[in-house]
This record gives C-alpha cells, sequence and structure tokens, in this order.
C-alpha cells in the first residue's frame, strides 16, 4: 500500500539514507531502532512535516509528494507523533476537531462537535473521559488517548503511531491494540514505532529495523527471536549484548536483590503525605540501597507523590524523616530538597529536565555549579568541562563535543545527561519519574546499569515507571498506588504480575470492590 | 563523584567518527565557534554603513560636534540598556525603567538641592531609589507569580506619580557643578559618565558569561523549571536582575541629570522602549536565554547615530520614527533569519 525508494534526508549528518520501505494494507508493520536511528524522521516525511532531500512514494501505487501535513491527512495519512501535541487550554473536543470544527451560520456548533468527539472516544472504549474537559486537567496518558482518538476520527488509510503506549498503563495500551486489530480488519494499514519489544510481538505483523539511518531488514516478526532483533538494532552479535536474553528489560549486571546485600539504614520515612485531591495519608519507608519501584495507572499520583517529596507541590500534611534525622515537614522548594541530598529526573524531560538550546555542560553542571566556582562566584569552565567529559565518557553519551546543545542530542541521550547532572551530586535518594521512557534499549540497559551501581553504594531508588515488567526486573520491591493511595507494598518474592494490577485498580469504582 | 569507575556501555561501541575530538581549548576559537563573533561582525558592519551614508548625505556628519553629541547621548541609554539586556536574557521585562530614572533623578535633586549634600552623597541616593524599586518589581514578579510585563507597568505609573510627588511636578535646578560627569576629561576626550558606561557594558558581559549568577540567568530564561527542578532557588536570582536593573535605571537617573544640571520629573518618558529596542537590535531574544550586552551597545550605537544623523540631513520627527521603527523590525527580522536552523523541530 505505501510504498518509499530511496527516501534520503541529513540534518547536520546524513539521517536517512536510501530508505526503502513497504507497508502492506492491512498490516501493522513496526518500525524498529535505536534512538536516532531514523524511525521518527522517516514518519514525519512520509506524513508531510518534513521534506526528504531525495527519494519517492507511493500510496497505493500511485506516487503521492506530501508538501504539508495537511496534505497528507486528505490522502489518509495520519500521525500520532511522540510529542504531545495538544493545546493545553483548549477542551479535549476542540483539539480534536481542530481544523474541522463543525458550523453553523459561522458559529461554532458545539453540540455537534461534542458529539462527534464523545462518538470518537467511545470507539477507543473512552467514555470516562469528559470531551468538554480542559486538556491541560488530563495526565499524559489521557492525553496520548485523546490524540490517537483524533487521528482514527480521520479518514485513516495509514496510521502511524510513535511511540503510542510510552505513557499507556497495561488496559490502555489492550484497549489501543483492540482498535489497531479492527483497523487492521478494515485494511488499513499502521506504521508502529515502539521499544517494547513485547508489545510488537502482540500487535505487529512485519518489523524493519533500522539503524544509522538505513534499512536493516524487513521481516515478519515471528521469524525473529528478540535476541536477534535486540543485534540487529545495536548492529551488536547478541553474545556480545550482555543482559539481554529471553527480556528487554535486562538491567545489565548486578542485580543481587536487597535481600543478599546488607541494608544499612532508613534513608527516607515517609508518614501521612497527602497533596490534596492527588494523594491521600501516604506511608512507607526507603532503605538505603533499595530500589523501590512505584506502580499505578495513570493518574494514581506516583508524578505527584515523587513531586511532593522533592518540594516541587505544596502538601497538604504529612511528615518526612531523612535518614537519622528528626521528623519535619515535607521540603518547600526543590533547592531544600537537593541540599538533603535528593535527587529527581522529571517525567518530562523538555518541560523540567532539561535546556534543550543549551550546551550538555551548560545543563550538566547545573546543580552543581557553585561549588565547581571560584568561591562560588566566578565559572571555572575548565573543571565544568572535565567533569562533563567524564559524565559523558562515563555514561556513554554520544555527542560531537560538550558544547553540543542537547536538543541535538537523541532522547536516550538526552536522559544520561539528566541522569549524569543528578550523579555530580551524589544523591542519598534518587527519585525517578519514568526514567527510560521513549528511550532505545542500549540507553535503557546503560541507564538501569547506571542506578543499580548507585544501589550498590548505598544510594535509595525510588523509580515510578508504567512499565511493570521493568519495575518486576530491576526493583527489590514495589509500592503500587492507587487513586492517590498506597493499595500495595510487594517485595521481590511476593509479587505476581497479577497481584500487582489488582492492586493498581484497587479503589476504582466497579473494578474491584471490597479490597479497601 | 560517583561514576569514575563504571564499565564502559554499549554505546560506547558507536562509530569512533561520532567521538568528539578535543573540545576547542581556546576562548577566540570558541568564540569563532559560538557564532558571537559573526554577530558581532554583522552589526558592525550596519553600524559603519550607516554611518557611512550619512557621510556622504551630509559632509559635516563626521565631525567632532555630531561625536560629542552622540558620546553625550549615548551613556544613560547604554546603562539602561545593559541591564535591560540583562532581564530580557533572564525571562524578564522592565517596563518601569524610564519611570525610573526620572524617580531616582528626583531622589539625587532632593538630597542636593533640598538638603544641600554633595554629588558623592546624592548619587547612592539615586542608585537606592532605583533599586528600591527593582526590589518592589522582582519581589511582586517571583512571590506573587505575576508576569514581570505586568509588574513593571503599573511600577512604570508608580515610579512616575512618585516622581511628581518628590519634586512638586516641578523642574529642580541643581548647581552646575553636577555637569563634571558629563563633562569631557581632558586628555581622554571622554566624559566620566561614557567612560562608566564602557565599564559596566564590559562588567555586564563579564557577569553573563563568567559569574554563576549570570548563567543562572540565561538558563533560567532558556527553563525556568529545568533550573528549579536541578536545585537552584531561581527566586532570588530572578529578584536580583530587577534590583540590578533598578540601580542601572538609577544610575542612568545621575547621569541625565548631571547631563541637563537639573531634576525634570516629566524626564526619560518611553526610554524603556529605547532600551529594549536597542537590546533587541543587538539579538537579544524577548523569550529570554539569549543575548550579548555587547552586542546590545551597538544596539545603542545604531540608534544613536541614526538619530543625530537623521536630524544633521534634516529629516522631520516624523520620519526619524519611520526610520527608526524600520530599523527595529529588519534587525529582528534579521535576526531570526540568522537563528532560524538553531533549533530543530523534531
Amino acid at each position: 500500500m505505501l510504498r518509499t525508494e530511496g527516501i534520503s534526508k541529513k540534518f547536520a549528518a546524513p539521517v536517512l539514507r536510501g530508505i526503502e520501505l513497504n507497508v502492506n494494507q492491512g498490516e501493522v508493520h513496526a518500525l524498529l531502532g535505536a534512538n536516532g536511528a531514523g524511525k521518527s524522521t522517516l514518519c514525519r516525511i512520509i506524513s508531510g512535516l518534513l521534506w526528504a532531500d531525495s527519494g519517492r512514494m507511493f500510496l497505493d501505487g500511485k506516487e503521492f509528494t506530501s508538501t504539508t501535513r495537511q496534505d497528507a491527512e486528505q490522502r489518509g495519512i495520519q500521525i500520532v507523533q511522540q510529542e504531545l501535541n495538544l493545546l493545553p487550554t483548549l477542551t479535549v473536543a476542540e483539539n480534536m476537531f481542530l481544523d474541522r470544527m463543525p458550523c453553523r451560520f459561522g458559529w461554532i456548533d458545539r453540540r455537534e462537535l461534542n458529539r462527534r468527539a464523545q462518538a470518537a472516544m467511545d470507539a477507543l472504549n473512552l467514555s470516562q473521559i469528559d470531551v468538554r474537559t480542559q486538556v491541560s486537567e488530563l495526565g499524559v496518558g489521557q492525553r496520548q488517548l485523546v490524540e490517537i482518538a483524533g487521528a482514527l476520527s480521520r479518514s485513516c488509510r495509514l496510521l502511524i503511531l510513535d511511540e503510542p503506549t510510552a505513557a499507556l498503563t497495561a488496559t490502555e495500551t489492550e484497549r489501543l491494540f483492540e482498535q489497531l486489530r479492527r483497523l487492521k480488519s478494515e485494511g488499513t494499514g499502521v506504521i508502529y514505532i515502539s521499544h517494547r519489544l513485547e508489545e510488537i510481538r502482540q500487535i505487529a505483523d512485519r518489523i524493519s529495523v533500522l539503524r544509522d539511518g538505513r534499512l536493516i531488514t524487513t521481516q515478519p516478526v515471528d521469524e525473529l527471536s528478540t535476541d536477534e532483533i535486540v543485534s540487529l538494532m545495536t548492529g551488536a552479535e547478541p553474545e556480545v549484548v550482555e543482559g539481554v536474553s529471553g527480556n528487554t528489560h535486562g538491567a545489565g549486571t548486578g542485580s543481587s536483590s536487597v535481600s543478599e546485600r546488607k541494608l544499612k539504614g532508613t534513608a527516607l520515612r515517609v508518614s501521612g503525605l497527602s497533596v490534596e485531591g492527588r494523594l491521600t495519608d501516604v506511608n512507607f519507608t526507603l532503605y538505603e540501597g533499595e530500589r523501590l519501584g512505584v506502580a499505578g495507572l495513570v493518574g494514581a499520583g506516583r508524578t505527584e507523590m515523587l513531586r511532593a517529596l522533592f518540594g516541587d507541590l505544596r502538601t497538604d500534611g504529612g511528615m518526612i524523616r531523612v535518614g537519622d534525622g528528626i521528623d519535619r515537614q515535607p521540603f518547600e522548594y526543590p533547592r531544600d530538597a537537593v541540599r538533603a541530598g535528593f535527587a529527581m529526573v522529571t517525567e518530562d524531560r523538555k518541560a523540567d529536565g532539561l535546556m534543550l538550546s543549551m550546551s550538555i555542560r551548560e545543563n550538566t553542571v547545573l546543580p552543581v555549579r557553585r561549588k565547581l566556582a571560584w568561591h562560588g562566584t566566578l565559572v571555572r569552565r575548565r573543571s565544568e568541562v572535565a567533569v562533563t567529559e567524564a559524565m559523558r565518557d562515563s555514561l556513554g553519551v554520544i555527542s560531537q563535543s560538550v558544547e553540543q546543545p542537547v536538543d541535538e542530542l537523541s532522547g536516550g541521550n538526552q536522559q544520561k545527561v539528566i541522569l549524569g547532572k543528578w550523579l555530580l551530586t551524589a544523591p542519598r535518594i534518587l527519585l525517578l519519574d519514568e526514567p527510560t521512557r521513549g528511550i532505545d534499549v542500549p540507553a535503557r540497559m546503560t541507564i538501569l546499569k547506571q542506578l543499580n551501581q548507585l544501589a550498590e553504594r548505598g544510594t535509595a531508588i525510588l523509580m515510578v515507571s508504567s512499565d511493570l515488567d521493568e519495575l518486576m526486573q530491576f526493583c527489590d520491591r514495589i509500592l503500587v498506588l492507587s487513586v492517590g493511595k498506597i493499595s500495595g507494598d510487594f517485595r521481590r518474592d511476593a509479587w505476581t504480575k497479577e497481584l500487582l494490577m489488582q492492586a493498581c485498580f484497587r479503589g476504582h469504582v466497579g473494578l474491584s470492590g471490597g479490597s479497601q | 563523584m560517583t561514576m569514575s569507575d563504571s564499565a564502559p556501555t554499549m554505546s560506547d561501541s558507536a562509530p569512533s567518527s561520532e567521538r568528539p575530538s578535543a573540545p576547542p581549548r581556546s576562548w577566540l576559537s570558541r568564540l569563532m565557534k559560538s557564532g558571537a563573533l559573526i554577530d558581532l561582525a554583522g552589526l558592525a558592519i550596519v553600524l559603519l554603513a550607516i554611518v557611512a551614508v550619512f557621510s556622504w548625505l551630509s559632509p559635516r556628519f563626521f565631525s567632532q560636534a555630531t561625536l560629542a553629541t552622540i558620546m553625550n547621548q549615548i551613556p544613560a541609554l547604554t546603562i539602561l540598556a545593559t541591564g535591560m539586556t540583562i532581564v530580557l536574557i533572564s525571562g524578564g521585562i522592565d517596563l518601569s525603567v524610564g519611570s525610573l530614572v526620572a524617580f531616582s533623578s528626583a531622589a539625587l535633586g532632593i538630597v542636593m538641592a533640598k538638603y544641600n549634600q554633595p554629588l558623592w552623597l546624592a548619587i547612592p541616593a539615586a542608585i537606592a531609589a532605583g533599586s528600591l524599586f527593582g526590589l518592589i518589581n522582582g519581589s511582586v514578579t517571583v512571590f506573587g507569580r505575576i508576569p514581570s510585563f505586568i509588574v513593571t507597568l503599573g511600577t512604570l505609573q508608580i515610579a512616575r506619580g512618585c516622581a511628581y510627588l518628590a519634586t512638586s511636578k516641578s523642574t529642580i535646578y541643581l548647581n552646575r557643578s553636577v555637569q563634571v560627569l558629563t563633562d569631557r576629561i581632558a586628555g581622554i576626550g571622554l566624559s566620566p559618565a561614557a567612560v562608566s558606561a564602557m565599564l559596566i557594558v564590559v562588567l555586564g558581559q563579564l557577569l553573563l558569561t563568567r559569574t554563576v549568577f549570570g548563567r543562572y540567568c540565561v538558563a533560567i530564561g532558556t527553563n525556568e523549571s529545568a533550573v528549579r527542578m536541578s536545585g537552584v532557588d531561581t527566586r532570588w536570582t530572578r529578584i536580583f536582575v530587577f534590583v540590578l536593573c533598578g540601580a542601572l535605571a538609577g544610575m542612568a537617573g545621575v547621569i541625565e541629570s548631571s547631563r541637563l544640571s537639573a531634576v525634570d520629573p516629566n524626564g526619560a518618558a518611553g526610554r524603556e522602549l529605547q532600551a529594549i529596542a536597542a537590546a533587541v537590535i543587538g539579538g537579544t531574544s524577548l523569550m529570554g536565554g539569549r543575548g550579548s550586552v555587547i552586542a546590545t551597545l551597538f544596539g545603542v550605537l545604531i540608534m544613536a547615530v541614526l538619530e543625530s544623523g537623521l536630524g544633521q540631513v534634516g529629516a522631520q520627527e516624523e520620519i526619524k520614527n519611520l526610520v527608526t521603527g524600520s530599523a527595529i523590525v529588519v534587525a529582528v527580522l534579521f535576526d531570526s533569519w540568522r537563528h532560524r536552523g538553531t533549533r530543530r523541530t523534531s
């Protein structure tokens, strides 16, 4: 159905080199590759968001050029991008129909607009999202679903999904897959980008692997083992890729469980932590060297919990105790938390993780700038460069120089920079919000390996992730949050995926009764 | 440091061509690479071109007298625009500086004329008056979580009102001795005001590029939440930026009073827009995160040369407005064209 011939694109360096891609009617075609391999660029070219330098594209045998996104949309090519593109101050319905508002006598017909939007949401089994709510009130996962519903509400010959499940919970993902299967049966082609290989096994028919801007292979998904896929993506022999055997989340080395190591002492005790409307009476203890996971559905209050502990959200009650200290009010400002030995990797790199237009060095040294400076005032460039280069080398950040702006790096490398900046502060307690979201397998392994090393040296790790498999792989213990309360606390030997899922849904009306 | 002993990671297997060679060591080569020099050279060329055009249009333009006029006019604006540039880079704006000039020179006038105090006592009073309003601007902006545009739009009126109250709306005439600040020093041909303006530009540039405070300003202008979430207390940095801008407005007020040997409570109206224009012509972004004080100096020079050149060739006020206005728009168009490729859309 879709065919591309010799698509090439250069930014500073070649990003795509002669891509020949074939997507059949009614198939889900997975596009795989490390971050920076060119997947997103290719999809943006197909959907008219970027122009190729050379090459041709055919839809149903007819050559076409997408000069604008509208152009591509009219041909039935819909894309849902990795970054969310909704306008936060408009309602869900307005966002979905922004370019085709139903009008009567030149005025927007709100009733019709909301009816159409609700119908589109119902088709995705998303009736619980009111299309009249402002997008700013929705969580990241729900926004993602709104975008997908918006794309599906258009005539759709070819649907491109770039990391659609990165922010979705397991149930939401399953709902999305139901829709994809329906689209497939209707003959729509789907290009599906994801780093979650088990998902791809579930939904995809064929996969294409991109590496360094080249299409390495296209094969039916059943013909490849996970090890083979990983080695195709990285270009390494399977046996060289240590720690990835039979799973994609291999945390590399050092997964010695916490019971084998000695738990030294309490790193953080939280009692009665509450944030109005978000968190109610959260109690837990985090030990030095412990890898504590936090699971829960989108909107369960996981991000809010981390932010409240880091002094970014105002709390409405509760005490914390750091190390051997005394009980105290939660921090009022992130700086106070950092001074007490906290560090936090935020969920959204672009919003509050990085200064995108500034260099790797400027981003890396930010928390320790004063310490590196002469008498805390004058910047000592040489020590900053040295520290940044050490970070870059130990985390394997691929860049031309430490003066390169971080927005030129791939997502995985950006995430390494954020982690690296906190390593410089030698944190006692590290809070992580979806640290591996949207990151390729090698970068994810590097990051998890670093986290393991930190834990072994006694840093307490509190990690939120929507990926249960990842949590089960990495953590010593998992807390489950549901509707702002802790609904489960499982040790490594006590959990099963089913138990964790049940705890995630506990407290949701009509889903699991009597377990409160 | 916690990471020195970690093992090489998988991503190290990337082709070595992508690995960096040693970063440029000398500050000159860094400057060349950063494109800042090209920007400055561009501004210098524009300035020279304008000078050339006026020299051709009016034979009297290239004279001691014109130079003196320009040198006389720019110190106050240069100092104001320096403060404005730092505010803009940190993501704020200060619309009150014109009124602050009037209010701080009123403070100077009162200390000198009413209390008969010497100039060296009156200068700190004027700077303190400006700083006080800067403190108000910054604190209300930060703790009230209000855009600085709105806050300073308010203090623009308030400071003007204070200037009227302090002077009973009438001009205070000062002893001619205050002109010592704007009279040229024998031998170097520059007034103390011009020398201090140059000094402030240099210090301002060093502040932005070489101090932790300056880097925080740039970082906050680029992404305030990221800086806050990195454990930096952005509140004090943001407040201090306004205090600095207010103090510089106070110095500009001193220079204005010295130049006129009088305090005019109506003076310097609209000067904030000239300061913003100078910064913007120099390439400072109104969105924050990008700009340079040296480039702002070129912006001031371009505006001053245009102004006095147009006067020399006998242009009417309306023509002056047209030309200066166009210069601002063209400068920004050119700047956005220069920087169009820096941000990838992906």
